[in-house]
């Protein structure tokens, strides 16, 4: 499925969507870190949490658990949310 | 991950005084600045009067600590995270030309099922290991964690087991009992003269010492004040900003504490407070402190405002350094270049270094993004650069 990547991850990918499988969220992250290695550990931290300023949305919906089902269609989008100066 | 870089001439030497440094005429002096949006190295000819800018590296990431190793002399590591994502760090194996992300960064152990586990916001700390061990690093956390990589910095595990140590967590209090940016392991200190002889401290949780290789470690407090009113005998009072060991005597230490300035001699194990040697109207409260290379009587602090609600500023808005030359028993004050008035400068515990000239360079960064720098020992100051990011660590290093 696709993913959107935000603008301070994109040193990673490159480009703003890539390509990732996985039955869950968890799983699409852990795809993306074996594409793009580090990624994963800048959105998700060592106690599998969201990390404080990502925000992941499938289909538009605010995920906050990283267990969340995906299925083939779904559109995910990781967006930064960016404070302070 | 590309660093963005240029290269350009800044800062020309203005003191008359200074004396050109007279030790290592084909070796020249590079200052590492870490900084809360990026990092820049500064290469100084042989007299350290000509510097040239390299940088900014990661424009943008915090960068809390960048240290050379000098088992090589090439190799940097630089500890980064952003406001807003989670930690990583970066290694160049040829002086910041090209960096790499590293494989695996310090984190903490995936909590069991119903057990509360703690997430590392930043690595604080970096230091590399003994000189008979190529290769392997130590950093520190925040939250408190010590970690060891043994293969360059690429991969990173939990050190000794301390991270998940029950006596060792309630030490360390909880994640509010820290500094404004999180509590921090750091002053990680390898005896060049035994590889399994360490230090490290806590903010808060104290000083503590392994002679064993990290199998069991003693704290060391005795001697130290804590906040009035507080039990001096509970770690989690003890609030260590910096400490130093002598390279030219490795069984002397300095520290700059949240409650003084402190000498330890070992194999000795209460501190002494040398502070109270420094005039009234200063006080000894500071956070960072640098030692003399070569002479373990000389020693280097910074005095800040810890009254009231603790500006932590220059006392009096006007900066300066205090010197010690007889070990501590007296204090002259150094601050001729530097603002004599309106300069409410902070400067924070790793954003002091010494280099190791002869006479001894002194620098600092404020965390108003000034690099000030000393030729002669703390005598005479000049402004390297200005206009930076908020500084947050200043290390140096003699390169052939």
């Amino acid at each position: 499925m696709q993913v959107l990547i935000p603008t301070p991850l994109r040193s990673y990918t490159d480009q703003s969507f890539v390509e990732a499988q996985g039955g869950t969220l968890g799983a699409l992250l852990r795809d993306l870190d074996r594409r793009y290695p580090g990624i994963r550990f800048r959105m998700v931290d060592e106690q599998e949490q969201i990390r404080r300023h990502i925000r992941i949305f499938v289909n538009g919906a605010q995920i906050f658990d990283i267990a969340h089902s995906l299925q083939p269609a779904d559109e995910v989008c990781v967006v930064q949310a960016l404070s302070g100066g | 991950m590309a660093a963005k870089k240029k290269t350009r001439t800044v800062a020309k030497a203005k003191s008359k005084r200074a004396a050109p440094a007279r030790g290592g005429k084909s070796r020249h002096t590079l200052v590492m600045v870490s900084t809360r949006k990026g990092a820049w190295l500064f290469h100084g000819d042989a007299a350290r009067r000509e510097w040239r800018t390299d940088g900014p590296h990661f424009l943008g990431q915090i960068i809390h600590h960048m240290v050379l190793d000098p088992r090589d002399g090439k190799t940097l590591l630089a500890a980064a995270s952003t406001g807003h994502l989670g930690p990583t760090m970066f290694r160049s194996r040829d002086l910041g030309r090209t960096w790499k992300e590293v494989a695996r960064p310090p984190a903490f152990r995936q909590a069991g099922a119903g057990e509360k586990g703690r997430s590392v916001k930043h690595t604080f700390w970096l230091t590399p290991a003994h000189a008979d061990e190529p290769g392997v690093w130590y950093a520190g956390t925040s939250p408190q964690g010590l970690f060891r990589s043994e293969d360059g910095g690429e991969n990173w595990a939990a050190f000794s087991g301390l991270n998940d140590d029950p006596q060792y967590r309630a030490r360390m209090g909880t994640e509010q009992d820290g500094t404004p940016d999180g509590p921090k392991l750091h002053s990680i200190i390898v005896d060049p003269r035994d590889p399994r002889h360490l230090y490290f401290a806590m903010s808060s949780g104290g000083v503590h010492e392994t002679v064993d290789g990290g199998k069991n470690w003693t704290p060391l407090i005795d001697g130290l004040a804590v906040v009035e009113g507080l039990d001096a005998k509970n770690l989690a009072f003890h609030d260590p900003h910096c400490v130093r060991l002598c390279p030219s005597n490795p069984d002397r230490l300095y520290q700059q504490n949240h409650c003084g300035i402190y000498r330890l001699d070992r194999p000795g194990k209460s501190w002494k407070r040398i502070g109270e040697a420094m005039p009234k109207k200063v006080g000894d409260i500071g956070f960072p402190m640098t030692v003399h290379p070569r002479d373990h009587d000389v020693a280097w602090v910074l005095p800040m405002d810890g009254q009231s609600v603790w500006p932590r500023t220059s006392i009096k808005g006007e900066p300066c350094i205090y010197g010690t030359r007889d070990g501590g028993k007296s204090w002259q004050r150094l601050a001729k270049g530097l603002p004599k008035s309106q300069a409410w400068w902070t400067v924070k515990r790793q954003a002091m270094a010494a280099d190791g000239g002869d006479p001894v360079g002194l620098y600092f960064g404020t965390t108003s993004g000034e690099l000030w720098m000393s030729r002669d020992e703390g005598k005479t100051w000049d402004c390297m650069a200005r206009h930076l990011p908020e500084i947050y660590a200043v290390e140096t290093a003699a390169l052939g």
